[in-house]
């Protein structure tokens, strides 16, 4: 085992006490990680879209000023979407928070190599796109200190958290979209957004 | 001059549609046959236009708007259907409604041979992906297609795409921007 942090605790340390946030998971691993801090109804996990998942975030935070959202998604991910990073920092959501769980590889397919193993620097990539709070995080000290940025919920952010590339095992949640959207919309929205 | 004038106030049409439906995030990578409807929405206070840097962050961009009760429009040129496909299977997974106003390259008159691969698969690829397609190719019926698909997209949980056509928009002539550069 490395010394590097370990993928489920961060998840689980950012998710702790979550109250009302919002949470969208890139596909893969992200998604496996926010099911095994539990299951809950304001997540949202994607079972495909890849590239997508921070332009999920974006919409959900357009659409709801007053919570905080949280995107996580891995490193694959988060470069098959590399222009949302342009597109979110020109919004300038203050309620949104990406945070790549960088693992330098493609865990789903077999463990290869993404770029960020090669040198590609994410969370510069982020600053100069201009998202306004931009960090690089690879101790425990740096996820307290990323969880307090996270809910003071003070510009946009974007994390960087560098992750031990350790495969376990995979904890799923609901797989049906529409489920999976429609609990989101109940418990955020109430009963009548089946109506809407 | 009377037919002119019709043809100038359909994006009007089609903005006062968006409005009354109380659509709220307007995604875009603009096209000039949507210059006028964009304008219109970044002029109104009750819509949040969002550019894109590729159509696929609209599609993902719109079920985030939908899982936070929000109403979207994508607006686009057929071109950009293309870089949506793999997105649209999300919406297709998870029933999310989708509006996706499609300006027709590649099509009626078109004098760009790169265009033309894209603008005629259009139709097809989408359908493929499951999509809704309705078509409009003149003034007259754009805005009750518009009005029929943003109700079928918003009724039944289902991306929609309307194909507004170059014949109604006219074909982008480049000769003539080879000899002088305006609106």
């Amino acid at each position: 085992m490395s010394n590097k942090l370990r993928r489920r605790e961060v998840v689980e340390t950012l998710l702790a006490g979550r109250g009302d946030a919002l949470v969208v998971a890139g596909l893969g691993a992200p998604s496996w990680d926010i099911t095994h801090a539990g299951d809950h109804a304001l997540n949202f996990p994607l079972w495909g879209a890849m590239g997508g998942a921070a332009m999920v975030g974006l919409g959900l935070a357009l659409a709801q000023p007053k919570k905080r959202v949280l995107v996580i998604t891995g490193d694959g991910e988060m470069l098959m979407g590399l222009g949302s990073l342009a597109t979110i920092a020109v919004q300038r959501p203050r309620n949104l928070a990406i945070v790549v769980l960088d693992n330098e590889r493609y865990g789903e397919t077999g463990m290869q190599e993404t770029h960020t193993a090669n040198g590609v620097d994410l969370a510069g990539m982020a600053r100069a796109a201009g998202i306004a709070q931009t960090l690089r995080v690879n101790t425990p000290a740096g996820v307290s200190r990323l969880k307090r940025l996270i809910y003071a919920g003070k510009g946009a952010l974007f994390a960087q958290v560098k992750v031990d590339a350790e495969k376990l095992p995979l904890v799923l949640p609901p797989r049906d979209g529409a489920l999976l959207k429609n609990r989101f919309r109940a418990a955020l929205l109430g009963p009548d957004a089946a109506h809407q | 001059m009377k037919k002119k004038k019709a043809e100038s106030a359909w994006p009007d049409e089609l903005h006062a549609l968006l409005a009354d439906a109380g659509v709220r995030q307007v995604a875009i990578v603009p096209d000039a046959g949507h210059a006028r409807l964009i304008k219109l929405c970044e002029k109104d206070q009750t819509m949040r236009v969002v550019r894109l840097t590729s159509e696929q962050e609209g599609v993902a961009l719109l079920a985030g708007a939908w899982l936070g009760g929000d109403k979207g429009v994508l607006l686009m040129q057929s071109s950009g259907v293309g870089n949506c496909i793999n997105m649209l299977a999300m919406s297709i997974a998870c029933q999310f409604p989708l509006l996706m106003l499609v300006t027709m390259r590649g099509d009626h008159g078109e004098f760009n041979p790169a265009q033309v691969p894209m603008g005629n698969a259009t139709q097809a690829v989408l359908e493929a992906m499951g999509v809704l397609v309705k078509r409009a190719d003149s003034v007259a019926e754009l805005p009750e297609m518009a009005s029929g698909a943003l109700r079928l997209a918003f009724n039944t949980f289902r991306p929609v795409a309307l194909l507004i056509g170059q014949r109604l928009l006219g074909a982008k002539d480049f000769r003539k921007l080879t000899k002088s550069v305006s609106e």
